[in-house]
């Protein structure tokens, strides 16, 4: 046993970092040609265990550099820099459906990288060789967290640091509700406002049973406009699944909404045209009897919306939409039928002239939680949709790698469609 | 509603760095060819403003890479990645002699970075900047341990890296200044050595401090008995006075054994039989030999010359055991370190042990050698006795080789300190 005649040094650069941040992992002054596993582990807000691994060889030199090596085996295999925070996964023995979600984003979530000697898989009663200590940030230094306490909006806004004004962003996620601020944390750390809106659970939907109709989502972008650190004229909307189906409908009909640009991650435009929220949710309901269960009693709900209509009044006229409109989708989505909606939107744009608007990114093997890069791949997790009384375990899709591939390569042409129509 | 123009994107990766990590500070959306200016601003514990900006031109993109870019103006010049953090100085109309130290290592230290419209080099509080980021830059990792420690005597700082360990130790040692200076023990620590700021006497208090090697022997006992350390991997580590005192113990100790030994700005300079303070006893005897510059600053480094032929005034560096590093800084105006060092060469190579020896010596660098982008300081603030007179001491070194110098040879520092301390021994070829 190697272990008690030396040290092994590990460094993990940089040890406080943003969520989209790459770190360098470096191990040295281990034998040359050594057998020895990286893991990586997390123990979220919930108190649940995450964990990757990966299984190496040192060099010549008793080194291994993970941004050069491959991985052998484990939670990932290749060369893959960042393949201990987007491989890991809930411990063995946790609860089923587990999805990590960081609720307080002015905290770090805190990973423990270590160096084990030989291969193996369970850590258990394992003692280390070195490990260290990171931290992974989703708000940059002297970004400005508010809660926003009236006009009737259950939000939260992000300011970036600087004089500004600055240009802004809607930040909608889906039908899981509650008020969901990680991503607008991160981009305001890009130098975006952003109002991370609950439009599905907002306080008055509590109080009075009844859910928001579009009048909501019009003052909550007047809000951004008029808010003295915001540049009135670059306000964008970002939505997510359900999220896709407000900002969609917003861009091509209101009056009052007028994104400058706009991104649909994981959606569709299938929708009836003249409803609100709550007749959106209904129409899916209705279509209840095309959700099919899987070998695992996983739901599969992608057939909700399939096959896409072709009568006008349930699928939103992107013909008339005159911003820029960035369109990601997974092509192993299993919650909605992204991919075959980015098609169809294709058509429409091309029939009625404004194509040259639309920008589609389509992932193989990629599912439905299409989130900042580096987080963990979550194929199926427990869900309750607001529309529906009872919790499931939602098949979201995607294989791991693959996925996780997406994420990283959405986010970056994301920010770049962003920066070029909010900043240019 | 007003047709506002959106601001440069200004980004600075990573945000939370540690204090020897570089950053990258870019700034796009400007108009093409457009002069900027960016600058870094501090505000100190001690409540000084120390600044750094360097002037730009944006590319036909309309942006400004300070990696790529070079700075025609500010404070430095040239290509330089980490410019606006190693050239800061106290801005205009502050107090002089200062030296930027952080007491408080459980914070980061943080830097506003700006940038503004044309080439600005006074009166930025009068102008509004176009962006704006806040970066932290931190001189412990996340999980490093912090224990004060006052144990048989021994007064300082523990730090102990994150991890099961066990790890190499390190007993750090500051100089002639006195008290308790715990950041570079913190960063050592976040490279994974457990390391000892010591304390050895309070500052202004060296003339009057009754102190013995003991003290120091009973403090690398301390950390080499704890049980989160390697018994047989700890080193020392020691700047101008204390590493006169490094050396002194590894040579001639007794008692304690370092597996290696650093010595930044120091010696074999040793009044045997005396009390420590007395290092400084040929000033008292050649006053004459204290010169002053124009700008009346102090300069102390003749008082140590010339070297004394007889052992009873140096270390017998012959009886070293360990690998020794040396880092000189060759304009350093306190300490002759680089004639002490050929002194030293020669006496070890005629017992055949020069192969322990590795000399690190930089044209233009002056005797602060501090961690990587830390400001330079030529001339300082300096309190020795504190029945005396405050003096402002001239340390040395022409601020872009000093800062040079810093960034080398932490580098260098850290691969000895791994090589020695984690590698196993490996027999080294005669030479």
């Amino acid at each position: 046993m190697w272990r008690q005649q030396r040290s092994v040094h590990l460094s993990v650069r940089p040890s406080r970092g943003l969520v989209d941040e790459k770190v360098a992992i470096l191990v040295q002054s281990a034998p040359p040609g050594a057998r020895i596993t990286l893991c990586a582990f997390h123990r979220c807000e919930d108190r649940h265990g995450w964990e990757a691994f990966a299984h190496y060889l040192t060099d010549a030199a008793g080194s291994l550099n993970v941004s050069r090596d491959p991985s052998l085996g484990g939670t990932y295999s290749g060369v893959e820099q960042m393949g201990l925070f987007w491989s890991i996964r809930p411990v063995p023995g946790s609860h089923p459906g587990l999805r990590l979600r960081k609720k307080n984003v002015q905290t770090p979530m805190e990973f423990t990288i270590s160096v084990y000697q030989d291969h193996f898989t369970d850590f258990t009663d394992q003692v280390p060789l070195a490990s260290q200590t990171v931290e992974r940030w989703y708000m940059a230094p002297g970004v400005l967290r508010t809660p926003i306490k009236d006009h009737e909006l259950t939000a939260t806004l992000f300011l970036p640091t600087g004089p500004g004004p600055f240009p802004a962003i809607l930040d909608l996620w889906g039908g899981g509700g509650q008020l969901v601020e990680y991503r607008a944390a991160l981009l305001a750390s890009h130098g975006f406002a952003t109002l991370a809106l609950d439009y599905m659970t907002p306080k008055i939907t509590v109080e009075t049973g009844k859910m928001v109709d579009n009048t909501y989502f019009e003052r909550a972008f007047t809000f951004l406009q008029q808010h003295p650190g915001v540049l009135a004229e670059r306000v964008a909307m970002l939505g997510l699944s359900f999220g896709v189906c407000v900002t969609l409908k917003m861009a091509a009909y209101s009056h009052v909404v007028k994104p400058r640009c706009a991104v649909c991650i994981s959606g569709s435009h299938v929708q009836p045209v003249d409803g609100t929220m709550a007749d959106i949710l209904s129409y899916f309901d209705r279509n209840g009897h095309k959700i099919q269960l899987n070998d695992e009693n996983q739901a599969i709900l992608r057939n909700l919306l399939l096959p896409i209509p072709t009568d006008p009044a349930f699928k939103v006229d992107v013909g008339r939409v005159q911003c820029p409109l960035l369109v990601v989708a997974g092509e192993d989505d299993q919650n909605w039928p992204a991919a075959e909606s980015a098609q169809d939107m294709k058509e429409m744009m091309e029939r009625a002239g404004n194509a040259h608007l639309l920008t589609v990114l389509s992932y193989p093997n990629a599912g439905h939680l299409l989130e900042p890069p580096y987080s963990p791949h979550t194929r199926a997790s427990s869900f309750r949709s607001v529309g529906s009384r009872e919790k499931i375990t939602a098949l979201w899709g995607g294989h791991c790698a693959a996925h996780s591939l997406a994420q990283e390569d959405a986010w970056k042409k994301t920010l770049d469609f962003l920066r070029h129509h909010l900043y240019s | 509603m007003s047709q506002a123009s959106p601001p440069p994107i200004l980004s600075v990766a990573p945000t939370r760095a540690l204090m020897d990590e570089a950053i990258r500070v870019r700034v796009d959306n400007l108009p093409p060819g457009a002069p900027v200016t960016l600058r870094c601003l501090h505000h100190s514990e001690d409540k000084d403003y120390w600044e750094a900006y360097g002037h730009y031109i944006s590319d036909p993109t309309g942006a400004v890479s300070v990696a790529d870019d070079v700075s025609v103006g500010g404070t430095y010049r040239g290509k330089e990645i980490m410019g606006l953090l190693w050239s800061m100085r106290p801005v205009p109309g502050s107090r002089t002699g200062l030296r930027l130290r952080k007491r408080n290592v459980c914070t980061p230290m943080l830097f506003t970075i700006s940038v503004y419209g044309g080439h600005v080099s006074h009166d930025f509080s009068s102008r509004r900047p176009l962006a704006e980021e806040l970066t932290e830059r931190w001189y412990m990792a996340p999980g490093v341990r912090r224990l004060e420690l006052k144990d048989r005597g021994v007064r300082g700082t523990l730090f102990i890296p994150s991890g099961p360990g066990p790890f190499p130790g390190l007993l750090d040692m500051w100089g002639g200044g006195g008290g308790l200076l715990e950041y570079r023990s913190a960063l050592l620590a976040s490279h994974g050595y457990v390391s000892l700021a010591l304390e050895y006497f309070a500052p202004g208090e060296l003339a009057s401090t009754d102190l013995e090697l003991k003290y120091f022997e009973a403090a690398f006992e301390l950390i080499k008995q704890h049980p989160a350390v390697v018994a047989d991997k700890v080193g020392i580590f020691g700047l101008s006075l204390g590493g006169i005192v490094a050396i002194h113990m590894t040579a001639e100790s007794t008692v304690v054994k370092p597996a290696c030994c650093i010595c930044i700005s120091g010696s074999h300079l040793y009044l045997r039989n005396q009390p420590l303070w007395n290092i400084h006893q040929p000033m008292l005897e050649s006053g004459r030999k204290v010169h002053m510059d124009e700008e009346q600053n102090v300069i102390w480094r003749d008082i140590s010359l010339p070297i004394s032929s007889d052992l009873s005034r140096k270390t017998d560096v012959r009886r070293i055991n360990c690998p020794l590093l040396l880092v000189i800084g060759q304009d350093d105006q306190n300490h002759p370190a680089a004639q002490y060092a050929e002194d030293m060469e020669r006496m070890m190579r005629s017992v055949g042990k020069e192969h322990l020896l590795t000399r690190l010596e930089y044209p233009d660098a002056g005797h602060l050698i501090e961690p990587p982008y830390s400001p330079h300081f030529r001339a300082t603030n300096f309190m020795w006795d504190y029945k005396k007179a405050k003096v402002t001491m001239l340390w040395g070194g022409q601020t872009k080789c000093h800062s040079d110098a810093q960034e080398d040879s932490w580098k260098k520092m850290l691969a000895f300190l791994r090589q020695h301390l984690y590698s196993p021994h490996l027999p080294k070829a005669r030479m």
